[in-house]
């Protein structure tokens, strides 16, 4: 089965983003095909690699850099939400005049469209959200 | 991309306080451009989101709800409201906006937009679905 996942909280005040990368470890062992991840809402901030967080906790951003690399997963964070919340690739930085960017290996940043496209395209799309 | 599938948007939340329902109505606006079939839920507290006479000026954030009111020009006009999340908070049809649409197969007849549903007749309007995206 093809699944579409979309991720709408960060990664460490709810449990979903960590939910979602077990779930989507787990239908990738179990043959099944993942579209693409969306991350929207607070889940934007799943992208960003200056994510430090101490040593005896898990590191959630690099755990879906790993995996997006391992698998050649599409991780797409929605440009609209990164703005509001600071997620900032190099276009975004010229774009908007910034004097740097944040994003993790692995993902990209795109437009909303994504979201209804992965829809349509998977035979399935789950949300993990609040 | 000619695939036409049916999202349902479910709103559970209030309109202010956080930002799902404005970032959900974004969502909804940008899968009319995709000639989608739309539905939108609207349960728990997400019913307020539909609340006439909505008033952010002491909240410094937009009132947005206006933009319901253009979803008919979108072909977003199969709108639920569950009557269990309405009677819960002592709300009824009169306090909501009054939301249209033009049925273009109907003489462009104006028609209401809002359906007000029970609990179980959602979950048959669920079961059709083929996306459901809540928020």
């Amino acid at each position: 089965m093809k699944f579409g996942i979309q991720i709408n909280e960060g990664p460490y005040t709810h449990e979903s983003s960590t939910t979602a990368l077990n779930f989507v470890k787990a239908a990738i062992e179990a043959g099944h095909e993942i579209y693409r991840v969306f991350f929207y809402h607070d889940g934007v901030n799943n992208g960003t690699r200056y994510t430090t967080p101490p040593q005896d906790d898990r590191n959630i951003v690099n755990a879906w850099s790993e995996l997006a690399e391992k698998h050649k997963l599409d991780l797409v964070i929605c440009v609209a939400a990164a703005q509001r919340r600071g997620i900032v690739d190099e276009g975004e930085q010229e774009r908007n005049g910034k004097d740097g960017n944040n994003i993790a290996s692995g993902f990209r940043i795109s437009g909303l469209g994504q979201l209804i496209e992965a829809g349509i395209q998977s035979d399935r799309l789950v949300v993990f959200g609040d | 991309m000619s695939t036409t599938k049916r999202f349902l948007f479910v709103n559970r939340k209030a309109p202010y306080g956080t930002i799902y329902a404005w970032e959900s109505l974004e969502v909804v606006l940008i899968s009319a451009a995709f000639e989608q079939d739309v539905s939108m839920v609207f349960v728990d507290d997400g019913v307020y989101q539909l609340a006439k006479g909505q008033d952010t000026s002491q909240l410094g954030i937009k009132n947005f709800s206006p933009t319901y009111k253009a979803l008919g020009d979108y072909d977003v006009n199969k709108i639920y409201i569950e009557k269990e999340s309405l009677d819960a908070r002592g709300l009824t049809l009169a306090d909501l906006l009054d939301l249209k649409y033009e049925d273009e197969d109907d003489d462009w007849a104006e028609k209401d937009s809002i359906h007000v549903v029970s609990s179980a007749e959602l979950a048959e309007i669920m079961d059709q679905q083929d996306v459901v995206l809540s928020f």
